[in-house]
């Protein structure tokens, strides 16, 4: 006789059984309902995705002041919904790497210096005309233009030229950049119409919807796009609301209103997961929380006393009580295996000695100041006062001082010698580099100077030879991790969450929130 | 009569007089903010050139006589500027967010108003006993009870537990009026339980002052029944008070449900305010500030028309 549960499970699979009846009859045989939901999800899933339906999510991030155009996008809905609508040139893989979108294929130069994209043919904008390389190269002018707002302009500054060589886009760059791919992946960069430049907030692009409705910071209703080229989205309507309160969005999965919500609040991501019919996912990212410290600001301008600092924080203890588990520990540089070409280096941990030790040798005396402010990341206070004792512990102390959420961004980040904050990260290691470890870079919050960490980044930055670039970045992490300020605690990932109505979670996507925001397209409603 | 018509005269004209001089604050308050308009909105990266021409688009140059003016001028024509961050037209923006506002204030109006001052006869009528005793107990509860506190209470269980009503108050255009009011079901228990005391407890205050009076000694000798007295001889002579107090809550209402408006994700005006607030989109908020003033004002002017209209030592003043 065959197990009943597989002559079952072949019946949800062949779209015969629903998950109502799924789990009524495995109960019949004595299965828990919660197992028998799994047991359906994972039936359902080996079946494939199922067209039609209505997916709903909540998302956090979006105001009324938000407008469509993907150059000002500055938030999370604003990131989901370019994706429904619109397609870079290329996108990340689930494991890092990257595939073409509207480029088919591209290629570079031996020396990194000119990029070369052939632009998919036959592919047609929502409104049915045709994608052309000309409008590829429209796009990317309009953020690249010296007067442009767009987000993406910093990924832009070294494009010198662009243009059309028949089917086929090319960069050419003022300074080699062997991630050029990488930054064409960015979410700011879907392929308008005549780049967008003369209705930015059209929301006309190649992505597998078409948006209908449009409330800013409330509500979006998109419906599938008929000149869809690709086999991305299942569902016949995404509908994305903006909700902004934590408990409100959680209440909002867990009473069936919405399928999917984005950024469940760690401390309650246990309690959410209980329920039955909802799964938590998380995703390590790039982004990390920070005690960040001035390399050329007295007392800590001295490498023993950064070094001090560094051995007297205790990374277990804050990815379990500040991140509740969801994330891993950081070795004091801003680097994690999110990233391409990442190589572990030797990881720094908890020693009172070793920090007593370099605090003796560094020669200061007295307590040192550390800012910190609810906004700076969530639990930041926590974290500083779990660090003053563990700091303690080494003989050093610490005082806080906890500053207000308005102006810190522009009055202590930044500026004071030693405070918390966060970054989100970048796509490459270049980008994150460039944008914070560079010596003469604007967001150098470490005050971080090193001549031969600069010649590193900008050799890197032209290597076309993966081994040696990856070494070289090895070489930089060092540096970073010996000598630089930056005391890098934890990775927090993304938390996230999708009800038992919808199916096809793909689990250790690298990138942005949702599976880098393509969740909404690669997941299917199941009943 | 001629006295009635000119004491509302003189109130509609005060309320006028008091809307006029809001707004010369509104616009001051948000000249005297620090920070230039053109420098916020072009932020960090801003050239010189480019401060100058957008200052000179904005008028920012006038003197701030001639800009309250203008700006003052194109509100009595229904222009409220466009807002800064979106470049749309305000009135076309805050007209829907204004009609979802008003429509739950209306609702929640609708059940809060009848209910309170029902609660607040009933009390009345048992004073001292132990309906007006518990009426006073669960009404004070709720009142002191945070507001958005109230709301993941009656989410978590009336909504994820029991899955009577949304969680999610979001209304838009395409729902029809039934859609409409289940969806905005749970702010209106909240907004009706936080408003619900204040005016219960006027309307109780206010009756039983009355009762003291030796006409309703009188009634009582008539031997009219003990709401009867209430209904017929009690309550007409405590309407001012409790008109007033309706009217500050019904305010309330409309310009402090901010809270509410997060909680429930009600596309209402608190959120767009907020919203342009943090973006330091000054001209939409001195619209919204101008708006709520007007309210405001408004529902209070409705209040002490009311009052005089029905007290008549106010009608027939010596």
């Amino acid at each position: 006789m065959t197990n009943p549960l597989d002559f079952m499970a072949g019946r949800v699979a062949a779209g015969k059984m629903s998950r109502r009846e799924f789990i009524g009859r495995a109960s019949a045989l004595g299965i828990g309902a919660a197992m028998a939901g799994t047991m359906f999800a994972q039936a359902a899933r080996a079946a494939g995705p199922v067209k039609g339906g209505t997916l709903r999510m909540a998302i956090q991030g979006g105001s009324t002041t938000d407008n469509l155009d993907p150059a000002l996008t500055t938030n999370a809905a604003g990131l989901i919904l370019i994706r429904l609508w619109g397609e870079p040139l290329v996108e990340l893989t689930d494991d890092g790497g990257l595939q073409g979108k509207v480029a088919e294929s591209f290629e570079g130069s031996a020396d990194a210096g000119t990029w070369r994209f052939r632009i998919r043919s036959g592919m047609s904008f929502s409104n049915g005309q045709p994608v052309t390389p000309a409008d590829v190269v429209a796009t990317l002018e309009r953020h690249s233009d010296d007067e442009s707002k767009s987000g993406a302009l910093g990924l832009m500054r070294d494009i010198k030229d662009v243009r059309v060589d028949g089917q086929d886009v090319v960069i050419e760059l003022s300074s080699p950049n062997a991630d050029l791919p990488y930054l064409m992946s960015d979410y700011h960069l879907p392929i308008q119409p005549n780049g967008g430049k003369d209705d930015p907030n059209a929301a006309i692009g190649t992505g597998p919807y078409v948006l209908k409705e449009a409330d800013m910071g409330v509500r979006f209703v998109a419906e599938r796009n008929p000149h869809y080229w690709g086999d991305l989205g299942h569902a016949d309507t995404q509908e994305l609301l903006v909700i902004n309160d934590d408990t409100a969005r959680v209440a909002a999965l867990q009473s069936g209103q919405v399928d999917m919500i984005d950024r469940v609040p760690p401390r309650t991501a246990g309690l959410v997961a209980r329920a039955p019919n909802i799964n938590v996912h998380k995703t390590s990212g790039p982004g990390h929380y920070v005690f960040i410290m001035h390399c050329d600001t007295a007392p800590f301008d001295n490498n023993d006393l950064r070094l001090a600092l560094k051995y007297a924080m205790n990374r277990e203890e804050m990815v379990d009580k500040i991140l509740f588990g969801y994330g891993s520990i950081g070795n004091d540089t801003p680097i994690n295996a999110s990233y391409p070409l990442y190589t572990p280096l030797e990881q720094r941990s908890y020693d009172p000695d070793k920090a007593a030790h370099h605090f003796k040798q560094s020669g200061h005396d007295g307590p040192i100041l550390l800012r910190t402010s609810d906004n700076s990341f969530p639990g930041a206070p926590d974290a500083a006062a779990l660090y003053q004792q563990s700091a303690a512990a080494a003989g050093i102390k610490i005082d806080i001082k906890r500053e207000p959420n308005d102006g810190y961004w522009s009055e202590v980040w930044n500026k004071q010698p030693f405070c918390t904050s966060y970054w989100g990260g970048r796509p490459t290691q270049d980008q994150m580099y460039s944008t914070a470890y560079l010596s003469t870079a604007d967001w150098n919050d470490t005050r971080f100077k090193n001549e031969k960490f600069d010649q590193l980044l900008f050799a890197a930055r032209a290597e076309i030879d993966q081994a040696k670039r990856k070494q070289m970045y090895v070489d930089m992490g060092q540096i970073v991790h010996d000598e630089g300020g930056l005391i890098c605690p934890m990775f927090n990932d993304f938390v996230e969450a999708t009800s038992t109505r919808i199916d096809g979670w793909v689990e250790g996507v690298q990138g942005q929130i949702l599976m880098n925001a393509t969740a909404p397209l690669r997941m299917w409603v199941n009943e | 009569m001629s006295q009635i018509l000119k004491l509302l005269a003189q109130r509609i004209a005060l309320s006028l007089l008091l809307l006029f001089l809001v707004s010369i604050l509104i616009f001051a308050g948000t000249i005297i903010l620090p920070g230039d308009v053109a420098q916020s909105i072009l932020g960090q990266s801003a050239t010189p050139e480019a401060l100058a021409n957008l200052r000179a688009e904005l008028g920012l140059n006038d003197p701030p006589l001639t800009r309250y003016f203008a700006w003052l001028g194109g509100i009595l024509q229904g222009d409220l500027g466009t807002a800064l961050t979106s470049g749309q037209s305000i009135a076309d923006a805050i007209g829907t967010r204004l009609g979802n506002t008003f429509f739950l204030a209306f609702w929640a109006a609708l059940v809060a108003v009848p209910l309170a001052i029902f609660l607040g006869l009933l009390a009345v009528r048992y004073r001292d006993r132990w309906p007006d005793k518990l009426i006073s107990a669960v009404t004070l509860t709720s009142i002191s009870i945070p507001e958005f506190l109230i709301g993941y209470v009656l989410m978590y269980f009336i909504s994820v537990r029991l899955g009577w009503f949304p969680s999610v108050a979001m209304i838009n255009d395409g729902m029809n009026l039934g859609q409409k009011l289940n969806a905005i079901a749970l702010p209106v228990m909240v907004l009706t339980l936080v408003v619900l005391a204040h005016m219960m407890r006027m309307t109780r205050a206010a009756i039983l002052n009355v009762m003291q009076s030796a006409y309703i000694e009188t009634a009582e000798l008539k031997g009219l029944s003990g709401f009867d007295v209430i209904r017929k001889h009690a309550f007409p002579n405590a309407i001012a008070p409790i008109v007033n107090v309706v009217m500050l809550n019904l305010a309330y209402l409309v310009v402090g449900v901010v809270v509410i408006e997060v909680v429930f994700v009600y596309p209402g005006m608190g959120q767009y305010l907020v919203d342009h607030v943090s973006k330091r989109d000054v001209p939409v908020v001195q619209a919204c500030g101008l708006i709520f003033a007007a309210v405001y004002i408004g529902l209070n002017m409705i209040a002490d028309v009311v009052s005089i209209l029905t007290n008549p030592r106010l009608r027939h003043p010596k």
